[in-house]
Order: C-alpha cells, then structure tokens, then sequence
C-alpha cells in the first residue's frame, strides 16, 4: 500500500511527532507498504495531490495536527487517514469542550473553570478567581486549554498562586482550565478500534504528587501495564473510557487520561493522537494485549481503510 | 537535565520559518569560497592518499604547531607536545571529565555555565557546583567558600570549568585580578583548573586579558580551545593543552572515543592557519558579531518590558538577559515559539533550577534585520504576559505582597539594572 506519514509539524510536541513518526515509518516499511514522509509545510497539500497515497499515517501531535486542520484537509483531498475524524479532534483539543461533552453523558469529570486571556485583560475575570476557587477547590490545577504534555501544568494550594499558574498555562494556549486536583492512581486506556486496551497505570517514582514535571523525567515514573486493578475497578475504569471515547466521536485509536480517586474514576482528556513511539503508552498497552508494534499499526491502517 | 517536554519543545527551533536566537552558531557565510577552493585544490594535488587515512591520536603536528600560533596570538606560550587536538571542544570537555571524574566527584562551575557542559558532566554522574557571576565573572569570594565549605566536609574539587573571557552564557569577562587569585587558588589548594576559552579572539573592545593558563604556566591549568568560533564549527576542530600525566590519559580516552580526529578537516585546518589567513578572517567575524550585538542591545532597549535587564559583553556570541521575576523563560520560550522566535531559557544553565527569568541570547548566527525582529517579538510576548500579570493582581481580591524572590538553592547572576527609562509601550 502507499502510505504517507505525516511527522513533525509546528506544535510544542514536534519532538514526539518526529519519534513516533520514525517509529511508525520503520514498523511501515517492515509491513512492505511504500512510505513517503513529510513534514509540515507550504509543499503538503500538492505533494499529496501529486502522490495520491492510498491511505495517511498521521503521527502529528499537538495543534494543527492533532485539531482537525490536516483532517479536514484530507477530507476535501479524500484520502482516508488514521485516528479519529475533524469533529472528534476538535472536541478532544479542547479539554473544555471535551469536559462539558463528557458531562452531557453523565460521564465523571472534575469541576473546572475556563479562563480566556481576553476575559481577564479585558473583563475583569481576575475578580471571579475566588469564586472558581470556591467551585472547584484547593489544590487546584491550572492547565492550558489544549497541549498533550505536562507542559504549562501547574497544582495551585492557595488562591494567591492563581495569578503565576494562570500565565504559565496561558503561555501555551489563549485559554486556561481550573479543575480540581484528584488525589489518586494516574491511568491510561487507549482504545484501539473501539476496543479498550489493558490499562497502564504511571506511578511516580518521586512522592511529590504536585511535581508534575518530574514525573516527564527520564525515570520520573514507571508505568505497569496491565494495571494492579481488580476486576470490577478494572470494568469500571474500562466502561469509563469507552463511553468517552464514543462520546467525544473518536474512531481508530485515542487514548483516556484517567485519574482513579476516591470517587471511582475521572477523565481528565482524551488525547487523539497519543505518542506512537516505542516508550508511548498506546503501543504498551497494545503489546500487553499481544499486539506488536507492527500489528498496531497494520489494525490503525485497516481502521482508517475499512472503519 | 531539563524535562524531555523541554527538549521537544526546542525541536521546532529547526524549523526554517523559526528565527533562532537559540543557537551558538559563528556566521560562516562570510568564509571566502576560493580559500575552501584553494585548499581543496592542494588536497587534490598533493595529499589525497593522506587526507584519507587515519592520523595520530594527538592529532596533525602542523595542526598542533598552528595552534602555538593561536594561543600565541592571545598571548599564551605552549609547546606544541602537550596539545591533544580533539574533535571540537566539546570532545575536550567530555575527554577531561571521563578521564578525571568517579561518580559522586564534585565540579566546580560558572553559575550559569556553558549548557552543552552540563549533560556532559551529569553523564558521568558529578556532583556539579555553581558559583555566581557578577559583572567580573566568578566570585572568587563564594569560589573560597565553597572550597572550604567541602574541606569541612573532608572532600576536595576534581576541577574547577571556567569560561574567564565572554562567558558562556553570561556574557562576562573574569577580572585580572580575580584571574590571579584564581590561579593562586589552584596553586595553593592543589585543585585543577579548566579554562574553556572558544571566543577569546572575538574581543569588540577594551585590551586582551591574559589567559589562566598564561598565568598560571599550564602547572594547575588545562586549557581548552576551538576552531570552531574563530574558522568553522562543521570541521569540529578542538584542542586540550594538558599537565603530561593527563594528557597521556586524555589520549588513551580519545584512543578509545574516536581514535582520531578527521585528517581531512586538520589538513584543511592546519594549511589554512599556516596560510596566516585566519587573522584577517577573524578581524572580519569580529566586525560583524560587533555590529550585531549592538543591533541587538538597542533593539533590547527598544523593545524589551520595563524591569529586564542585560549585560553588553566587550566579546563572545551571547547577551544574558533576565525577564521581571513573574516572568519563566521556559513558559516565555513557548510563548515566542508561537511567533517563530527561539532562545535558551536561563534553566539550562544551571544544574539546579536557577535562572528561571533568564534567557540565553545569539547574536553571531542571526543577521541584523532578522535580530531586531526575534527582538521585538519576545519583547512583544513578555509585555504581554506581565499586563496580564498585572491586570490579575491589581483587583482587590488578588492584591498581592511582591513575589518572593527564587530561593531555589542560591542567588543568580542579576546584572545591575539599566537606569530607568520610558516604557514605550
């Protein structure tokens, strides 16, 4: 098969493109398709004209990538491509968005609030920090509306710190989420074909639960798949994801972001597009269901093909 | 080390769209091409079999000879048998700590230090200490203390890594009369001393200092140097002038690293140098980076936010600027990535967090329009960000005591402020 695999692109996440991309290349040659890779540029769309491949891997993380925009561009050129459609994209990157579909479903969700940049320059929204805090609680995250990683991540104890966690997160996106800090088990479903795959658990290999940065260290967390989890905490967590999945109209693959509290679990997001490099947790949790790394790609190319 | 969402963060740097004042790259644009022709010509001629085999571990005697006429050039004596040539400085500083440092050996450097030593160093596991730069360079003062700080401890420096002349990253030239205690140091406590010294030729004003090594007469230190600044960085040309007993170690290191450096690039090298040639192209790079940092100083105050400061090196490739305190360089950085515009955040100067304002700065690699305007648009994101700052804390419910300073292990290097002047904003 022709297969054109987009890699790289201009989001923060470029680094984990470009791996994951080398990574899905080489399982792609080994499968014997043809592959032609590109990066992002002014050349994609008459590059893509000109070789009609078959099917795209797109191995683009973060925004145009992973938003819609090379979907929806792919879409007017019709050519089928992997993971989840232009809508379902769009609603994934917006961790906002995404949260009040998942309410829409009854599915569990920690209190948020949203902050634009404008509404604080330009409407006074600073007046209403306490008042977000009185929603959703201490401590408190401050996240950037959109981004995959634990960049712009902040755990606020204190009303005070608002101001300093709310520029860090604005300078990754014009929009900034407030959500409630859940104290528990970090886990991840990746979903493949709309089956859920074993459940990888990160357990931070420091105490400090609020060094959100350190756990993206090299050895900062080790990660256990399938997760210690009994069976009816590994149904619930399962049933949990799923229903996101659907919920958020994701198709091919996607990956759950779920904290297991006191509560039973909460999504936290969903990410489209995860990481597809040989560390990422999509490729272990698919291995932990006997899946290789070339399998999984050869079952996301049937699913961009076949549905 | 720096978070890997850090590191993938600075991959966008390559992209062409991006001005990148990350970099520490010299202007090569200007090497004439009928000198590389020239060169190339003679290789064709005279020493195609040569250029093609392997060479000697210590590297090319004429490259060794024309490095003499370098240092010389500063004003530093060597023989040309204590030089090991290495494949940039970059190997020099890997070699010198393989060979010297066990897992847990302490190193003394600038605070900031060079950001390309520091994976070096944690790679093979040293315990790395900082110690704060003013505008003369190291504290020799906080230097004393923290040597007897670790006396007390009943433990000793493996070596000391300086950058005396146009720091790397600050910007700063250590003073003679902190060179001579510094050598003195050395002498009296019996610790090495290891002077990095790539862009000593590259001085825009004010009279040479003598190197430590000159000072000192290579007893307690070794000396590193480059090509790499001063001709070309892809020839990845470096050297080591060593004490005998380390250099007969370096050179097995190197043995069992590369067992030698490229004998096409040292041919290269060593017949342009011999040429004589090199003074006139370095007078010409110097030219260049000097009206390029002045393009970027004025720009600076032209464009950046009320309360940044910066320093105005007399040499080197690199202004050290440091943001209001409110303001990360990290997050700052993804803020002007978002305008196509790159720099080094202060963190990856240090080992332990510091420099969280701070910004690494380029001015040789980058030409003068597109300076002032990677200039102007981080100075654009950073006014930004502190109005949005200001605006949160300035209602009632978030008025605010001022923001502790950092106190995350130490001070930073904070250059005096500049006087106060309009804010254009």
């Amino acid at each position: 098969m022709k297969v054109a695999l987009l890699q790289g692109g201009r989001s923060l996440e470029r680094g984990v493109s470009l791996r994951s991309g080398q990574r899905v290349t080489e399982a792609l040659l080994d499968l014997g398709h043809e592959v032609d890779v590109m990066d992002l540029g002014p050349e994609l769309v008459t590059r893509l004209e000109n070789n009609r491949p078959d099917v795209v891997f797109i191995a683009l993380h973060g925004t145009e990538g992973e938003d819609g925009t090379v979907q929806a561009l792919l879409e007017l050129l019709d050519i089928p491509y992997t993971g989840p459609g232009v809508a379902a994209c769009k609603r994934c990157m917006d961790k906002s968005l995404a949260k009040y579909i998942l309410r829409e479903h009854s599915l569990p969700t920690p209190d948020w609030v949203t902050y634009s940049e404008a509404a604080i320059r330009d409407f006074g929204a600073a007046s209403t920090f306490g008042a977000a805090v009185d929603r959703v609680g201490l401590p408190l995250v401050a996240k950037p509306a959109s981004g995959g990683s634990s960049l712009g991540v902040k755990v606020v104890t204190e009303l005070e710190q608002i101001p300093n966690a709310l520029i860090t997160a604005l300078s990754y996106d014009n929009r900034a989420l407030l959500e409630t800090w859940i104290n528990g088990r970090e886990l991840a479903v990746s979903v493949l074909g709309g089956d859920a795959l074993p459940v990888v658990e990160a357990i931070p290999t420091d105490s400090n639960a609020y060094d959100f940065e350190a756990r993206y260290e090299i050895g900062g967390a080790s990660f256990e798949c399938p997760a210690d989890l009994d069976d009816a905490e590994t149904a619930e967590v399962e049933r949990v994801a799923l229903a996101a999945y659907q919920a958020l109209g994701c198709s091919g693959f996607s990956r759950v972001d779920i904290m297991l509290g006191e509560s039973g679990p909460q999504v936290l997001e969903i990410n489209a597009i995860p990481g597809l490099t040989e560390t990422s947790l999509l490729p272990q949790a698919a291995e932990a269901a006997g899946l290789d790394f070339d399998a999984m790609v050869q079952r996301i190319l049937d699913l961009a093909i076949n549905g | 080390m720096r978070s890997s969402a850090m590191r993938d963060m600075m991959e966008i740097t390559a992209r062409p769209e991006v001005i990148s004042l990350a970099g520490g790259l010299p202007d090569t644009s200007t090497f004439p091409p009928e000198a590389f022709a020239a060169e190339m010509h003679r290789i064709e001629k005279t020493a195609v079999a040569e250029v093609l085999q392997y060479g000697p571990t210590e590297g090319s005697w004429l490259v060794r000879e024309q490095i003499v006429e370098v240092m010389a050039a500063e004003g530093t004596r060597v023989d040309a048998i204590d030089i090991t040539v290495t494949t940039g400085g970059q190997q020099g500083i890997d070699l010198i700590t393989k060979t010297l440092i066990d897992p847990g050996d302490v190193i003394i450097c600038d605070a900031p230090t060079y950001p390309g030593a520091i994976p070096t160093f944690c790679s093979y596991e040293a315990d790395v200490r900082q110690i704060e730069m003013d505008a003369d360079g190291m504290r020799i003062d906080l230097l004393e203390e923290m040597i007897e700080s670790l006396e007390a401890e009943g433990r000793k420096p493996k070596f000391i890594y300086s950058i005396p002349t146009f720091q790397n990253p600050g910007g700063v030239t250590l003073s003679l009369e902190r060179r001579r205690r510094l050598v003195e140091i050395a002498r009296e406590k019996e610790i090495l001393v290891i002077e990095d010294n790539p862009y000593g030729l590259l001085r825009f004003e004010g009279e040479p200092l003598p190197t430590l090594y000159s000072l000192d007469g290579g007893n307690y230190v070794a000396y590193l140097g480059t090509f790499s600044k001063i001709l070309s960085a892809g020839l990845r040309i470096g050297w080591l002038v060593t004490p005998t007993p380390i250099r007969e170690k370096v050179v097995l290191g190197k043995q069992a690293a590369d067992l030698c450096t490229s004998t096409l690039t040292q041919d290269f090298a060593g017949h342009f140098f011999q040429s004589g040639r090199w003074r006139e192209y370095v007078d010409e790079l110097t030219g260049i980076y000097r009206a390029r940092r002045d393009v970027m100083i004025s720009a600076m105050a032209e464009y950046f936010p009320h309360g940044a400061t910066w320093n105005k090196p007399a040499g080197g490739l690199f202004i050290w600027a440091t943001m209001p305190d409110v303001l990360s360089s990290e997050d700052l950085l993804a803020k002007a990535l978002s305008k196509n515009v790159a720099f080094v955040p202060g963190p990856n100067a240090y080992v332990d967090g510091r420099g969280a304002s701070s910004m690494r700065l380029n001015f040789s690699g980058v030409k003068e329009d597109e300076i002032i305007e990677g200039i102007r648009r981080i100075g654009q994101v950073a006014r930004e960000m502190l109005r949005l700052y200001e605006t949160m804390t300035s209602t009632d419910e978030m008025k605010l005591p001022p923001r502790p300073s950092p106190d995350g292990g130490g001070s930073e290097m904070r250059l005096p402020p500049r006087p106060p002047e309009e804010d254009p904003s």
